[in-house]
């Protein structure tokens, strides 16, 4: 039998622990399964439409990227699975706390640290939803922190040398995730009462298990019934959950990528 | 609905404590109302949600909470007691560095400890000998005055020097031995894994003070023979526990207690025997500890006894073409309990030495018997011990 392939972004040593692992798990249950890992998503959603894989583990931006191209290629895309932390997420955007602005409107003429360009979170989400509160980005500098760039913000890295550069006076604002500001407070990057919150974003989803039209419908359904069944208060497997960074699997959902569709259009991404 | 007001405190700076407590208190389909005066409660709480997998809404200023969805502890499993009664006879592999009595959660990683039943380790008195031993370290650089002036006749001082290099020697196979098996240990039998540890510490400040002593005078230590190292290497090489603990604790660190004990009365000067009766005491522990388990599994295993005079017999089969005790070493131990050249000295260092090995002989028998062995058996086996003493 054909294994099932899936296709990972490399953003950090521990992607090849993780897939080793659901590779060991699927099998077990009588799935064969293999897994390629690619440099950047660009690659990865190209290989997808090229037929290399399977199923690809795909950033939100991979998601809109793979979404939009599939019409015009004559393909249809699905969202099948994720993670239950891969939902509602949110961004904020902090400034010194002594910063005179008080509304998103203050940061024209002054600079935004962003992440990663290439970040949904630390850079794509946060400059749309800025401008929906009525910041003119036109008249804003953004400043990009490209930690590994093509990762898609995966890497905490970019949010982390945003905001560094914010207690430097470097930027006068930072994009980051929700639990990344908690974070970053917990491991002293950014001392107790040293920012404060200036704009919190709308929920969005993160990532995906992304398929084209074509996938072998029953090897899905298997694939997809493994995840699902996957229990957290199973030991065995909570090793693997607690590295992927999650405590359930959640069919997957379309409503939570909205915000990023308009920002990639707004922002030509 | 359960409500919980954090007033100024964030989340991101202790708040999440109060907030996991009040979750952990809810039930399934209860949920929390939280809320406070800090203007980022929002942002943290939801992120806390979402690590914690717990639903959450927001109400206004407000956040709704329910209870975690999965549950870590979920599974988890006592690592027997904490007490020192609280050792099981059989702790699973997967308790691992766990303290005796934590909650174990499931799906730790199982280490191999090889040494995992307790009735291989065993005593209840280890307890007590480990916290004796800790009250008993003594420092070795104040215990004696090491300034004190040594002018000892040059022979006698050379014979000295030598009796230092083979208890070191000696002192060094006595630390290896327990440190190896110590970390074979399951750390479940604590008691156990802290007496066999302090124990190696004790022989590492033997080993300071004998090395001390033979360099108080001299530029290097003195002799080593190849036959006294076959018979250290046979308990080095030993890989079980029960025969390394009965030929080296009971049957070699017991006769090592009659000789340093000697070495306390005949020594030529103070430092000598100060250095040598403080090394007794501790051998002392030793000897118990491996009295006291080896007594407790003999109990609990009935082919113990034959296995360890097996162990005798085996060890002297192995030795029998060395030369035993070496002659320097006894010379050696002569001259410094004739601490001079007079025929009369001599004479008394002569006999001394006699009488130590008779000493050494009976307290190997009475041990022997302890352990269970019947007189004439206990008697054949002391008579086959090696004549290395250790
Ligand atoms: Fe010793
Ligand atoms: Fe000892």
């Amino acid at each position: 039998m054909r294994p099932f392939v899936l296709g990972a972004v490399a953003y950090d040593p521990k992607v090849v622990t993780i897939w080793d692992g659901f590779k060991l798990f699927f099998e077990e249950r009588g799935l064969p399964f293999d897994y390629v890992l690619f440099h950047n998503y660009e690659r990865q959603v190209e290989a997808h439409f090229a037929g290399m894989i399977d199923v690809a583990w795909n950033s939100p931006l991979a998601w809109v990227h793979t979404e939009r191209a599939a019409p015009s290629r004559g393909r249809i895309a699905r969202a099948v699975v994720m993670r239950d932390s891969d939902q509602d997420l949110t961004s904020v955007v902090v400034v010194r706390t002594e910063d005179p602005a008080r509304v998103p409107a203050d940061l024209a003429g002054r600079r935004l640290g962003v992440g990663a360009a290439d970040s949904p979170q630390a850079a794509i989400i946060p400059q749309w939803s800025l401008a929906q509160a009525g910041l003119d980005l036109s008249r804003t500098t953004i400043v990009r922190h490209d930690v590994l760039l093509g990762k898609h913000g995966d890497h905490v890295g970019g949010e982390r040398v945003a905001a560094q550069a914010l207690l430097r006076g470097e930027v006068d604002a930072a994009c980051m995730i929700d639990s990344n500001l908690l974070a970053l407070h917990a491991d002293g990057t950014l001392p107790a009462g040293s920012v404060r919150v200036l704009h919190t974003t709308a929920p969005y989803d993160h990532c995906n298990f992304t398929v084209l039209d074509g996938v072998d419908e029953a090897t899905l359904a298997r694939f997809n019934i493994l995840l699902l069944g996957m229990s957290w208060d199973d030991p065995t497997v909570r090793r693997l959950m607690d590295l992927e960074g999650l405590k359930a699997w959640r069919v997957g959902r379309l409503s939570g990528y909205a915000s990023l569709q308009a920002a990639c259009t707004l922002l030509g991404v | 609905m359960k409500t919980l007001d954090l007033g100024p405190l964030s989340l991101a700076r202790g708040g999440h404590l109060a907030l996991r407590r009040a979750l952990s208190s809810l039930a399934d389909g209860e949920s929390l109302r939280l809320s406070g005066a800090e203007p980022e409660l929002l942002v943290h709480a939801r992120g806390l949600a979402r690590r914690w997998s717990c639903p959450f809404r927001e109400a206004g200023a407000d956040a709704i909470l329910g209870p975690p969805t999965a549950a870590r502890w979920a599974g988890a499993e006592r690592a027997g007691h904490a007490g020192p009664q609280g050792a099981v006879d059989h702790p699973p592999a997967h308790w691992g560095l766990a303290a005796r009595g934590a909650a174990v959660e499931a799906g730790s990683p199982a280490f191999h400890f090889a040494l995992d039943q307790r009735d291989e380790v065993w005593s209840d008195d280890a307890g007590r000998l480990y916290l004796q031993a800790a009250a008993a370290q003594w420092d070795p650089a104040t215990i004696v005055d090491w300034s004190l002036p040594v002018e000892l006749p040059a022979e006698v001082e050379d014979a000295v020097v030598q009796v230092m290099t083979f208890l070191i020697e000696n002192e060094t196979a006595a630390l290896v031995v327990p440190a190896r098996f110590c970390a074979q240990v399951h750390p479940h039998f604590r008691e156990v894994m802290q007496v066999l540890a302090i124990q190696a510490a004790d022989e590492a400040r033997h080993i300071e003070v004998f090395t001390r002593r033979a360099l108080l005078r001299r530029p290097a230590p003195g002799l080593s023979t190849a036959g006294g190292q076959a018979s250290l290497q046979t308990l080095v090489d030993e890989p079980d526990f029960a025969m390394a603990s009965f030929l080296l604790s009971v049957l070699g660190e017991g006769s090592f207690l009659s000789l340093l004990r000697f070495l306390d009365q005949h020594a030529p000067d103070p430092i000598t025997a100060t250095i040598c009766r403080l090394s007794a005491t501790d051998e002392a522990r030793h000897v118990a500890f491996g009295l006291s388990h080896l007594e407790r599994h003999a109990a609990h295993d009935a082919t113990l006894l034959d296995r360890l005079a097996a162990a005798v017999e085996a060890r002297h089969g192995a030795l029998q073409h060395t030369a035993g005790l070496n002659e320097e070493v006894f010379d050696a131990l002569v001259l410094v309990a004739a601490g001079g050249w007079s025929p009369a000295e001599l004479q008394r260092g002569w006999d001394a030495v006699v009488a130590l090995q008779t000493e050494m002989h009976a307290g190997r028998q009475v041990r022997l018997r302890r352990l269970g062995f019947s007189e004439e058996e206990a008697t054949r086996l002391s008579g086959l011990h090696t004549r290395n003493f250790m």
